[in-house]
């Protein structure tokens, strides 16, 4: 087949194979569901966990980074030699790295979900949801034209606002579905309003086109394309959750069931992070004076207001650990937002760090999750005060406990926490940006305060007497083991050989 | 001394960093058969002062193997690349700065081990116990053994969490205040540090510290030079800690447990002055010139304001608690380190370099003794202890009361003990600082640094007249144990080397002195 010849584009299956995966499993498993016993549902998510196996698999023969798809010109994608500009998907070692975060993130989230869907969860619909959401977030990192992104992004988010509302009869879980689509679906909008004023002044869709364009874009469409380019961060922004579009955070994940808290943590975050890098590194350039500052600025009040918050939780209070979590997941995002802020003021690499600090963060932040899920099980309540003396009834889980937030605060033992902060702290101070590496440095240590304060709660030991020997018999589900066992691994994995993520912040992803 | 074949001697430094982390782990797991003990806790306890005496030997080793005739030479050198991202290499050494602090880390955490083997510490199980302080001596050792400044950065966060943990678990009252001051503010320092270290590390375009040290400033611009001593200094200003930083020390030693004291005191304080030796002087030489003055006067306001407090919490009727006053006699301490450092002349930083070492002998000695004194008596309020007259040691356990006199003495620098040489040294660098310095404005520092050894002596002496002489006892008052055998196990090493130190200084001064000069004449090979 010549290629001039054909109007049908041909597309490089194996290319596109781990998103379209994950969605045929989504489909498939809506599906099965029709078919598949009550008793038997339990089947649904072993397909599932499969599925995003297998996505993750399929991942391995892309290594090399050098492949994309749906291209302008046919002769982009012939192998060889690294032609990217102008291919609607495209499978660098951005993208690669970012598929292999969200797809592991799913993955453990996965794990967690198993015993929920035993319990409480639709199981059909929730498995749908969760891979769909997973499929978008997946496509997302790949996609190189606005129209493909905004796509990407609303198939990540649609399926989210459903999971966060899918516990039955739960009051509370519904209003925070409902706070998580309003706010989201005005910031899709106001998105969509910015990728129109783009291309209105540009004419193309393409990341690389729109980067090239932007320079000679005439006078008067200047004030048109600065406020297309800073209306279409908003979109993103909302997404990795910075100020002042966090208010949704805390209430959602409190009200979601907690395996979609850590999705949402996680795979969320990078959902928008990614988002953020396509559009300002590769789509705008040309306009690092304006998002530039203000994305600094927008790091520096997030992750001020998210540690603030996070230190005057009340651990007394009902789901104070996942409000902390929340919290938490807002200051980190500031931390993420650094490198982004800082790529605009210094020609080297930066967004790597960006990469390689939510590579760890998705580890060790599933992994809290993953135990505040365990101990969720005996104290429903899941109130920090929960966790005091947990070292004394199971160890094994308080130690990963332990590891997990003190990565999250950057401190030893947690060396892949330290090593990740300091290539983020390293990228600001090359960019020159030394006062946001100090307002960083002044919020690692509020971080501190209250990820101490809750490792040291741990280890206190317990006021009561031990539980009668009736209840310490609630045997641990064996996924959620598995998923702190695989977090706590590659955790402390990394600790020992940090060079496994933090060379993605030194070499060229794109 | 003894020769020690090179590999053998790397071989010896590395297992020196590693093998507290490897005790650490092997703290947790349960202990073997054949090596149960009488308890799981004795064991434990034993496998403590194992692992701590086998870091001794090795350490003793390495001193035995090192080339006294090179102390300026990084011997035991490993050299082997870790992230190759941000360019961080495992980069270890000894030279004649580095190896007297890594056998008195040695030697303390050792004897602290030993000590806490026939006393265990009030609290929790003493397993996590052993773990944090084998992780407390790693932290340490690889502080004054690594090369590299994110190395060096990451050793010194690793002290951090252990010590909280040691402090709020094993302390004494209001110890959760105590650590959480303790550990944010170290770690608010840190941070600060950091920037500066990536600073240096960015524009020098390397992390290595023997190649920064060589490239002596060169390659570092006046105000960035400026900016990474001040950066630095900050973090490493509130380790040592230099007055107005100070304010989480006193509250930290009274809270923590006596062992926690002595290597608080003795080994950790050291980092800092160790980082403005190894880092802040040879990397950034243009920096530390514009800065030395500003840290030569808090150097001194520290000096006479330790002693000031001391004085007043030394009072009769103040309340003054005997571990409070020693820590802030480690104010006053630390401010000659920090004033013979900032005279930027070898006399000066080879004087501050005696009295990290006689600090760390002296100081650990005190709080080993204090936390005696308190275990006999249940407090350590030096009122409640001195009632009316005194609390006359001398009479009721002599050889205690003689130790602590003994103790306080070598403290206020009396000639023949360790504690002299250091602050006569770094008061007479200061009287003749470096080219370009002030010299007036040192003089005033050398008069406030003279004023405040007469008040150091005037407060110890008086902590001497009211613990250890007084009047006749009221009858029928218990018995007082006297120095007991582990105690003197644990203390006379100190006082020997005290002792030496004292009437040989030329044993450290010959080490470090080549090594100093080599330091401020532009770098390391």
């Amino acid at each position: 087949m010549t290629a001039d010849a054909s109007l049908v584009q041909s597309v490089d299956w194996a290319t596109i194979a781990p998103p379209t995966l994950t969605a045929l499993v989504a489909l498939g498993v809506l599906v099965a569901d029709l078919f598949v016993p009550a008793a038997r549902k339990q089947l649904l998510g072993w397909i599932s966990l499969a599925g995003l196996a297998a996505a993750l698999l399929l991942l391995l023969p892309l290594r090399a980074g050098d492949r994309a798809t749906f291209c302008l010109t046919p002769g982009a994608q012939t192998a060889g030699h690294v032609q990217t500009t102008g291919c609607s998907y495209t499978a660098d070692h951005f993208t690669l790295v970012v598929q292999l975060l969200v797809l592991g993130g799913a993955l453990v989230a996965a794990l967690l979900s198993l015993p929920a869907t035993r319990e409480k969860l639709p199981a059909g619909e929730y498995w749908f949801l969760l891979l769909s959401s997973a499929a978008g977030a997946a496509l997302l990192p790949a996609a190189r034209d606005l129209a493909t992104l905004v796509v990407a992004l609303e198939v990540a988010s649609l399926p989210a606002f459903a999971l966060v509302g899918l516990k039955r009869g739960d009051r509370r879980s519904g209003e925070a579905a409902l706070k998580f689509f309003l706010s989201s679906v005005t910031a899709t909008a106001v998105t969509l309003l910015g990728v129109s004023f783009v291309y209105a002044a540009t004419g193309t869709l393409h990341l690389t086109e729109i980067a090239a364009r932007l320079g000679e874009v005439p006078g008067p469409f200047h004030t048109l394309v600065q406020t297309g380019v800073a209306l279409t961060l908003v979109g993103f922004a909302f997404k990795i959750a910075a100020v002042p579009f966090h208010f949704w955070v805390p209430d959602t994940y409190s009200g979601a069931p907690l395996p979609v808290a850590a999705y949402l943590s996680v795979v969320g975050k990078a959902v928008g992070f990614t988002g953020l890098i396509l559009v300002t590194v590769v789509a705008f350039p040309s306009y690092a004076d304006v998002w530039g500052p203000a994305l600094a600025v927008l790091a520096a009040l997030t992750m001020t207001a998210g540690n603030v918050a996070a230190l005057r939780q009340d651990p007394t209070r009902e789901r104070s650990a996942v409000r902390l979590l929340a919290w938490s997941s807002v200051a980190q995002a500031g931390y993420l937002l650094v490198p982004i802020g800082a790529a605009a003021y210094s020609s080297d690499e930066q967004v790597g760090a960006t990469v390689a600090y939510a590579l760890m963060y998705a580890a060790v932040n599933l992994g809290a999750f993953a135990v505040v899920a365990l101990v969720a099980r005996t104290h429903p309540g899941k109130r920090i005060t929960d966790h005091a003396g947990l070292y004394a009834t199971s160890p094994a889980a308080a130690l990963a406990l332990a590891f997990f937030l003190l990565n999250l605060a950057g401190l030893p033992p947690g060396i892949i926490g330290l090593f990740a902060k300091v290539t983020v702290f390293s990228s600001a101070v090359d960019a020159g940006l030394g006062w946001l590496a100090v307002v960083m440095g002044v919020n690692v240590v509020i971080g501190l305060a209250y990820y101490l304060r809750w490792t040291a709660l741990l280890f206190r030991t317990p006021e009561h007497a031990p539980e009668k020997p009736g209840r310490t018999a609630h045997r641990a589900p064996a996924p959620v083991t598995l998923a702190i066992a695989l977090t706590a691994a590659v955790g402390a994995v990394l600790s020992g050989y940090p060079q496994f993520v933090l060379r993605y912040a030194t070499t060229s992803l794109f | 001394m003894i020769d020690i074949s090179e590999s053998v001697m790397q071989f010896l430094l590395a297992f020196i960093v590693a093998a507290p982390l490897l005790g650490a782990a092997a703290a947790l797991l349960p202990a073997p058969p054949g090596l149960k003990g009488k308890s799981p806790d004795q064991a434990v306890l034993r496998h403590g002062v194992t692992v701590t005496g086998a870091i001794l030997l090795a350490a003793l080793a390495l001193a035995a193997g090192f080339d006294h005739d090179d102390p300026s030479r990084m011997q035991a050198t490993t050299d082997v690349s870790w992230i190759r991202a941000l360019d961080v290499r495992i980069h270890l050494g000894v030279d004649g700065i580095s190896l007297p602090l890594l056998v008195l880390t040695a030697l303390l955490t050792f004897l602290c081990a030993l000590h806490s083997y026939f006393k265990p510490p009030a609290g929790p199980s003493p397993k996590a116990f052993v773990a944090l302080l084998l992780v407390l001596e790693a932290g340490t050792l690889a502080t004054f053994a690594v090369l590299d400044l994110v190395l060096f950065f990451l050793a010194f966060e690793m002290v951090l969490v252990p010590m909280y943990f040691l402090i709020a678990r094993w302390g004494g009252e209001g110890r959760r205040a105590a650590a959480g001051k303790f550990i944010l503010y170290t770690l608010l320092g840190s941070v600060v540090m950091l920037l500066g270290l990536l600073l240096v590390g960015i524009k020098g375009g390397t992390f290595d510290m023997v190649a920064l040290a060589a490239d002596n400033g060169r390659g570092l611009t006046t105000s960035v030079q400026v900016t990474a001593v001040l950066a630095i200094g900050v973090g490493l200003a509130v380790k040592t800690p230099m007055w107005p930083l100070h304010s989480w020390l006193p509250d930290a030693h009274t809270a923590a447990p006596t062992v926690g004291s002595v290597l608080l005191a003795g080994v950790l304080l050291k980092m800092g002055t160790y980082g403005f030796v190894r880092i802040a002087l040879p990397v950034a030489p243009d920096g530390m010139r514009t800065l030395a003055p500003y840290l030569a006067a808090f150097a001194a306001v520290g000096i006479v304001y330790g002693s000031l407090a001391c004085l007043a919490l030394a009072r009769p009727g103040a309340k003054g608690d005997l571990k409070r006053l020693i820590a802030y006699s480690s104010v006053g301490h630390m401010g000659f380190v920090l004033l013979g450092i900032a005279t930027l002349t070898p006399t000066g930083v080879n004087g501050a370099l005696f009295a990290n070492i006689a600090h760390g002998l002296v100081t650990g000695l005190l709080f080993f003794l204090v936390g005696a004194v308190k275990d006999r008596y249940g407090t350590a309020d030096l009122d409640t202890l001195a009632g009316a007259t005194g609390a006359a040691l001398y009479g009721r356990a002599p050889r205690l009361g003689a130790l602590l006199a003994f103790a306080a003495v070598a403290s206020l620098g009396l000639p023949g003990l360790a504690g002299f040489w250091g602050e006569m040294l770094a008061l007479f660098a200061a009287f003749d600082p470096a080219e370009g310095l002030s010299r007036p404005a040192y003089l005033v520092f050398m008069v406030l640094g003279g004023l405040g050894t007469l008040l150091t002596a005037a407060y110890l002496l008086i902590v001497v007249r009211r613990v250890c002489m007084g009047g006749p006892r009221p009858a029928g008052e218990p018995e007082l144990a006297d120095v007991r055998a582990y105690e003197l196990a644990a203390w006379t090493p100190l006082v020997a080397l005290t002792v030496l130190a004292g009437l040989w200084p030329a044993v450290l001064l010959g080490l470090t002195d080549p090594a100093v000069q080599q330091l401020l004449a532009g770098g390391t090979q």
